[in-house]
């Protein structure tokens, strides 16, 4: 019964993790580049649920859909200012440059704000624990909440990229920008777009994870940010169900690891895992390698 | 008033000049290639008329407005397309979907079903195979797909990148014969080839171009017998 409780544990933390790598994986597919601030635009979405129930005593729902606008927001800003200028840069390490810039800077100013003790957070999920199995079985209603958002955005972007003309654009502008181009795409608008829906999710997996394990600091997006990379990495970056399965799966491997190995042990053994993946299939579990005809 | 006029064009890539001061046009109806070497600036003009590079110098005027600085994702809607070079489909995108990102900026959704029948009546090939991946497509099949694209924006003149660009004979006069036709039935066609014998054998007139400059001009069917022209280009 412990397995099944460390199993529904770890899909709930990896929920969290392929919604940020959602960001990730997105924004690489049609910007090409590595947003490394992405992770800690879910600490800022955090800071401004939490504002917004402390200070303002709003009911949580607002306090959510205060965060997304102020992270949706916030990533446009992002774009508009610190990546944009750069496309087209000689080098593509001036932007990958840039983003970590981005990263400290975000860090920084929450510092500056809010100061560098971690915040106790508020959850936003009001549903009580579940028991099932005479109590044997404990799943939180946090845990029940993460793993339903994280169905529901799956399929709400699968749809909105598949039967809308803006996500139509999308996989247009990530596989070949100036032929997107000529077909009367506006690339600028459909980066910052992807933009705004990497960042909208950072906001919900910011909420979510805050909810399950309730401490905030400035530093609080960085371990996610990057665990998250690695579940894209590891799904096959640019690939949307790639990010899912990856952030899933990693989910699971660190929660089991923490415990039945060690638990100062659970994060080398996620990279350690991620290492092999790369070493076997180095496009990732689901990475497109189509061959094109001549 | 001629339909495209490019004035005094003159492109650069960083420090170098890769177009050093163009002047042609393109009058409604025609058939006009721009013939050259590789490296002469072909494909580099029609990415500068359609706005995905932009000059130095000069500028590009279609039906009488300046479109010079007009960004690219704009110039289709004003009736242009442009078949690029290596045809450049979207490989994970079915036919039938990379027909729709040809008509990507046309809200007249009635009209646009009956542009869709035209097309796939002009590639028949390509409404048997409208659910399959285009990177799946042979490169004949692309390249109609990539003319079929651009035809879906219903467009007044189409600007074609080396349409011939290695296909076999069979199907490279299969393609030019398609060439012809939409031209027929009202399109305006601006062609750059490598392929100087089959462009003029169909063009009205012609513009040679050497190293970014045109150094000649004229009728397609004197062009063909002009002997340096058959030197330098017709292998004759």
């Amino acid at each position: 019964m412990s397995f099944l409780s460390y199993l529904i544990n770890g899909i709930s933390l990896g929920s969290v993790y392929a919604i940020i790598a959602l960001g990730y994986t997105m924004v690489y597919g049609i910007a090409k580049m590595l947003n490394f601030a992405h992770g800690d635009v879910i600490m800022v979405g955090g800071y401004a649920a939490l504002t917004m129930m402390l200070s303002y005593s709003a009911n949580p729902f607002v306090a959510v859909l205060v965060a997304i606008v102020v992270c949706t927001v916030l990533g446009i800003t992002i774009e508009a200012i610190a990546y944009r200028p750069l496309r087209g840069a000689a080098s593509p390490l001036a932007v990958l440059i840039t983003a970590i810039g981005v990263s400290y800077f975000l860090q920084n100013i929450v510092l500056l704000i809010f100061g560098s003790n971690p915040k106790n957070f508020q959850s936003v999920v009001p549903l009580p624990d579940l028991k099932l199995a005479d109590g044997a079985l404990m799943i939180t209603g946090e845990t029940i909440v993460t793993i339903i958002s994280c169905i529901v955005i799956m399929i709400a972007l699968t749809t909105f990229i598949n039967k809308t003309k803006a996500g139509q654009a999308m996989l247009a502008v990530s596989e070949d920008r100036g032929a997107a181009q000529l077909m009367g795409i506006n690339v600028n608008g459909t980066i910052a777009l992807t933009f705004a829906i990497g960042s909208g999710l950072a906001a919900v997996a910011g909420v979510l994870l805050c909810s399950s394990y309730p401490s905030l600091s400035p530093y609080t997006g960085s371990m996610p940010g990057i665990k998250a990379f690695v579940a894209a990495v590891f799904g096959g970056i640019g690939s949307i169900p790639g990010a899912m399965i990856g952030g899933i799966l990693l989910g699971i491997i660190e929660i089991l690891g923490k415990a039945y190995i060690s638990s100062q042990l659970a994060d080398a053994i996620v990279f350690a895992v991620l290492i092999v993946v790369l070493l076997v299939k180095p496009t990732g579990l689901l990475g497109k390698q189509i061959q094109e005809k001549v | 008033m001629a339909m495209l006029e490019v004035k005094d064009l003159e492109v650069y890539y960083g420090m170098i000049q890769a177009i050093r001061g163009i002047s042609f046009e393109v009058n409604e109806g025609e058939i006009v290639s721009l013939i050259g070497a590789n490296g002469a600036g072909k494909t580099t003009i029609l990415h500068t008329i359609t706005g995905l590079l932009s000059p130095k110098k000069g500028s590009v005027l279609f039906e009488g407005k300046e479109i010079t600085k007009i960004p690219a994702h704009k110039i289709v809607s004003l009736g242009m397309a442009h078949v690029p070079e290596g045809r450049r489909v979207f490989a994970q995108l079915s036919v039938y979907q990379n027909l729709k990102m040809g008509a990507y900026t046309r809200k007249d959704k009635d009209e646009l079903e009956k542009t869709l029948e035209t097309v796939y009546k002009r590639f028949p090939r390509l409404e048997e195979r409208k659910n399959q991946l285009a990177g799946t497509l042979s490169g004949g099949e692309q390249q109609m797909l990539a003319m079929g694209r651009a035809l879906m924006s219903h467009p007044r003149i189409i600007l074609m990148d080396e349409p011939s660009m290695g296909l076999s004979p069979i199907l490279v006069n299969e393609i030019f014969d398609i060439i012809q036709s939409v031209s027929a039935s009202g399109t305006t066609v601006l062609l750059v080839e490598q392929n100087a014998k089959k462009a003029l054998s169909i063009a009205d007139r012609a513009y040679v171009l050497e190293t970014g400059n045109i150094v000649m001009t004229g009728d397609a069917k004197e062009l063909m017998n002009d002997d340096s022209i058959k030197k330098a280009y017709l292998g004759e």
